[in-house]
């Protein structure tokens, strides 16, 4: 990965400056007009969000009964990116809300999801800066929890009434928005790859230099 | 050898509970202050908005419960006794079930005190279906309990555990929040609408058990230093 990162950052720079022109260029939704061109932000963002929030999940689960250091890293990356994307989602969402619906917000199911799972990957990163000795194992129990809880948040809050376009709606895009579409997608993902790579080296360096304290004082 | 464990771990905290009463007296004064509260809140020209019981009954008992975990665990780390705990040859999974139905037992009889009032003071017809709502409160105190046992377990080596409870509680336990306020405002309709209530407790039954195995698989790794 670190070989590929040069690249892939000039990749995925070049793919950030092209959207905007392909945005543009796709087809006018006639009800909704400039706004949901949110969209090529805004699902793609949420899709990433999930991504990483179920590769915090696992990764801890990996740390808690495998003791592996690198998983634990992996987690808190995942989990400040899932928090990051989570932003983005959170803000750009009300944003169109606004026009589509008349309200910034509504505690309709999708919504109401989004917004728990964010706030709990923000409370496994407040126990990481916070939590004091031990709290990588806290973390790692938080997320592990947090991820077992996602289907039941779904269905409760699925039970409720729903105004959020459904799933199927990213299938079933119309060809001229399709391909700008994914390739937002892909260019988010890009992003978070990168931006996990570098987070991931970060932590990998102040372990090593936490090693190299340890190993002076001895 | 299991059950006998979580009844010894439940036996004790029971007499130390019953000595001092500190946290039942302080959770049942807390859930009461909680339902002063939000009768300032949700009472308008005398009359309390529709179906707000539902919730002041499950934000009390979520808030009291808190209140409770947190003490429980403190005692424990104040007289220095949960490594006592940990050190003895028993499994671990034991220790967090007797210590988690302590916790279900306390809250129960704040429940059997608060419902009767919210009724009361809500006019609520609570009480319509006592069966079905004792079901609905006790799957959801289990549920409650199941998760915010394990965390003030593990937060009691943390720094500033006070703070951490409610915030790692709070997001976790809302499924367990919706289908309680939902479950409990479906009995309280006139007819009292059973299925979507008996829908709900089976959606609380199968969180308990979820939230139940992971919280016995993950003390172990959790508690051992």
């Amino acid at each position: 990965m670190r070989k590929l990162f040069m690249p892939l950052l000039v990749v995925a720079t070049a793919m950030f400056a092209y959207a905007p022109f392909m945005i543009d260029q796709a087809a006018y939704e006639s009800s909704m007009g400039l706004v949901s061109k949110i969209f090529y932000f805004h699902a793609p963002s949420g899709m990433v969000m999930l991504l990483s929030a179920v590769v915090c999940g696992i990764a801890s689960a990996l740390y808690l009964w495998r003791r592996n250091p690198g998983a634990d890293r992996l987690a808190m990356a995942s989990a400040e990116l899932t928090v990051l994307y989570g932003l983005i989602v959170i803000a750009t969402g009300p944003l169109w809300a606004r026009k589509a619906w008349g309200i910034w917000w509504d505690w309709d199911a999708r919504l109401t999801m989004s917004f728990v799972g964010w706030l709990i990957a923000i409370s496994y990163l407040f126990v990481r800066k916070y939590g004091g000795p031990g709290s990588d194992k806290l973390g790692a129990a938080l997320a592990v929890f947090g991820t077992a809880n996602v289907p039941f948040i779904y269905l409760s809050v699925n039970f409720w009434r729903t105004l959020h376009p459904k799933t199927s709606v990213v299938p079933t895009l119309p060809p001229l928005i399709r391909g700008p579409f994914w390739f937002s997608a892909l260019a988010l993902f890009l992003m978070y790859l990168l931006l996990l790579t570098a987070r991931l080296h970060l932590e990998r360096q102040r372990a090593a230099l936490d090693a190299l304290y340890l190993a002076e004082e001895d | 050898m299991f059950t006998r464990t979580a009844l010894l771990v439940l036996k004790k905290d029971f007499a130390i509970e019953v000595r001092s009463r500190e946290i039942l007296y302080t959770t049942l004064l807390f859930a009461l202050s909680c339902v002063l509260i939000f009768s300032i809140a949700f009472v308008k020209e005398g009359e309390p908005l529709l179906d707000a019981a539902a919730g002041i009954l499950w934000i009390a008992v979520e808030f009291a419960g808190t209140l409770a975990l947190g003490k429980t665990f403190e005692r424990e780390r104040y007289s220095e006794t949960l490594r006592a705990l940990l050190l003895a040859p028993a499994p671990r999974a034991a220790i967090y079930v007797g210590k988690m139905l302590g916790v279900v037992v306390l809250l129960a009889v704040a429940e059997a005190l608060l419902v009767p009032l919210v009724a009361l003071l809500f006019h609520a017809p609570l009480l319509a279906q006592p069966l079905l709502l004792m079901a609905l409160v006790a799957a959801g105190t289990i549920g409650f309990s199941s998760v915010g046992t394990l965390f003030a377990a593990m937060l009691v080596r943390a720094r500033s555990r006070d703070v951490m409870l409610p915030i790692l509680l709070y997001p976790m336990t809302v499924p367990v929040m919706i289908a309680g306020v939902r479950g409990t405002s479906a009995l309280m309709q006139s007819p009292a609408d059973v299925p979507s209530a008996i829908m709900w407790i089976g959606l609380l039954a199968s969180m308990d058990v979820v939230f139940m195995t992971i919280a016995l698989w993950t003390f172990e790794p959790l508690m051992t230093e």
